[in-house]
């Protein structure tokens, strides 16, 4: 299952209580050429719309806002080198973070695949 | 679906055709990027040549018997003694030193000088000189011309095919020329630390000219954002952010642009706005001072960060910062004080509350590659 924000993040679940968090296509289509992606720390505590990444392009930096509640599990380190991987595949290799859920009824708040589709029709 | 409050350039719908993200800069509709992004944009310019719209500067022509006693009495310039063809930059000074814009002037006639100057300042700089010197001289902004810039080692070669006479132009020349019957005022100048022009033309043919120019092999459209990286990376000021009505050229670190005719002990010193102020900083060396800043991680630094010492005293700011593709790391340019502004000092950048590690240094990143 994946689920989408307001703000173009994504969450996947990966198993009943673990997911993973990236940002979509469209934000880094935003955003432009990454240079640098500053992570959050493992173990961190984390409420859900909490600043917890940026994703820095050469013209601006973008706040990731935490999808959900919950620990940070682990980063993706390939992230430190090649941030691009996340221009390349935001959805994929270009993941963010995972993390242990608080809650993971706090996914019912958000957007599935047709609904956020949708929202970016509407933003046109 | 044009925007009413918007201006554009007579490139707008070439800009549209080749799939540019357009923003609104300076009240106009711009090309931001292209298709290919302002990395490959950046690295075309520094290994190719790259076409940049820069339509939305204002361009004036001030003449008149006096003209340049009078533009002498606006901006710490030597206008009386510019040679014909000459292109250089000054600034447009206010009572405080502050600088109230920053302009290139090419003298094309002894009674006539050609300004071209920032989108964002033009309508106040017309307010400002008609104000100060419009009883003196004529002034015309020219609305119906287009301004592009043609940045990048191969430039000249590109333009040689109709203008194999630029080449005998020195970098900060200028003259008429005609490329493919088009009439074009062409400086060889340019922001982006490389070797280049810009063309001065009329609008109704600058869409068929930036065509040609594009149909050549060597040449790529580029973006203000590639635009802006480039002049970082070369150590040039935007204003807005590098320099502002209260940031005086010794602040600045533009010594250079006030010549010695315009300073005590000179020909003609002083006579113009924030002379007093200026020339005591010139004399006695400025409180603050425009540096490069480079950050020593990954992180880029952003204009409004903060700087500070070891003992956490706010010492300057960031006025520039972001990355440098041709040097693949962060790069910055700040206002600091004085005594922080010696090249190597470790000082620390207060980046969404944590402290990044910066190192003052040389300026500027990446070599200029001026033919003079």
């Amino acid at each position: 299952m994946i689920k989408y924000t307001e703000d173009h993040e994504w969450v996947r679940m990966d198993s009943d209580t673990d997911a993973t968090v990236g940002i979509t296509d469209f934000a880094q289509e935003q955003l432009g050429e990454l240079v640098y992606v500053e992570l959050p720390n493992i173990a961190a505590s984390i409420s859900q719309g909490d600043d917890c990444a940026v994703v820095e392009s050469v013209k601006a930096a973008g706040d990731v806002k935490s999808p959900v509640s919950g620990t940070i599990v682990s980063c993706n380190e390939s992230l430190d080198d090649t941030p691009e991987l996340i221009n390349e595949n935001a959805m994929g290799e270009g993941w963010l973070f995972t993390i242990n859920l608080d809650d993971p009824t706090e996914l019912e708040g958000l957007m599935d695949e047709s609904d956020y589709q949708a929202y970016l029709t509407s933003l046109e | 679906m044009n925007d009413k409050n918007l201006h554009y350039t007579p490139l707008h719908s070439l800009h549209t055709e080749l799939g540019a993200k357009m923003v609104a800069f300076a009240n106009y509709s711009m090309p931001v990027q292209y298709p290919g992004g302002i990395i490959q944009e950046h690295q075309h310019t520094r290994n190719h040549a790259s076409l940049f719209d820069v339509s939305h500067m204002g361009q004036i022509t001030i003449s008149g018997e006096n003209a340049g006693q009078a533009l002498e009495s606006i901006m710490p310039m030597n206008f009386i003694d510019q040679p014909l063809g000459q292109h250089r930059y000054g600034l447009l000074t206010n009572d405080a030193g502050g600088i109230i814009d920053d302009l290139m002037v090419t003298r094309i006639a002894t009674d006539s000088y050609f300004l071209v100057v920032n989108a964002g300042c033009k309508v106040n700089d017309l307010r400002h000189i008609t104000e100060k010197i419009g009883k003196h001289v004529t002034i015309e902004s020219h609305e119906d011309k287009a301004l592009i810039a043609l940045q990048g080692p191969a430039a000249i070669d590109v333009l040689a095919k109709w203008v194999p006479e630029l080449s005998n132009l020195r970098f900060m020349q200028a003259s008429n020329f005609n490329i493919d019957g088009n009439q074009c005022f062409i400086s060889r100048s340019g922001y982006s630390g490389e070797d280049g022009v810009e063309i001065s033309v009329s609008g109704d043919q600058v869409e068929s000219l930036a065509k040609l120019l594009l149909a050549q092999d060597a040449v790529k459209p580029a973006g203000l954002g590639a635009r802006d990286s480039l002049r970082l990376e070369a150590g040039l000021c935007l204003y807005g952010q590098d320099l502002t009505e209260n940031i005086t050229p010794v602040e600045a670190n533009l010594n250079w642009a006030i010549p010695k005719v315009r300073r005590d002990g000179g020909a003609r010193p002083g006579r113009y706005p924030g002379y007093t102020i200026i020339q005591q900083q010139l004399t006695q060396g400025p409180k603050r001072k425009r540096v490069g800043v480079r950050p020593i991680g990954k992180a880029p630094v952003r204009a409004g960060t903060e700087i500070v010492d070891a003992e956490d005293n706010v010492v300057g700011v960031i006025t520039s910062g972001g990355f440098g593709p041709s040097i693949n790391q962060p790069i910055a340019m700040g206002l600091l004080e004085i005594s922080v502004t010696t090249i190597d000092t470790r000082l620390f950048a207060r980046v969404r509350n944590r402290l990044v590690d910066v190192e003052v240094c040389k300026l500027p990143f990446v070599a200029h590659q001026y033919k003079r």
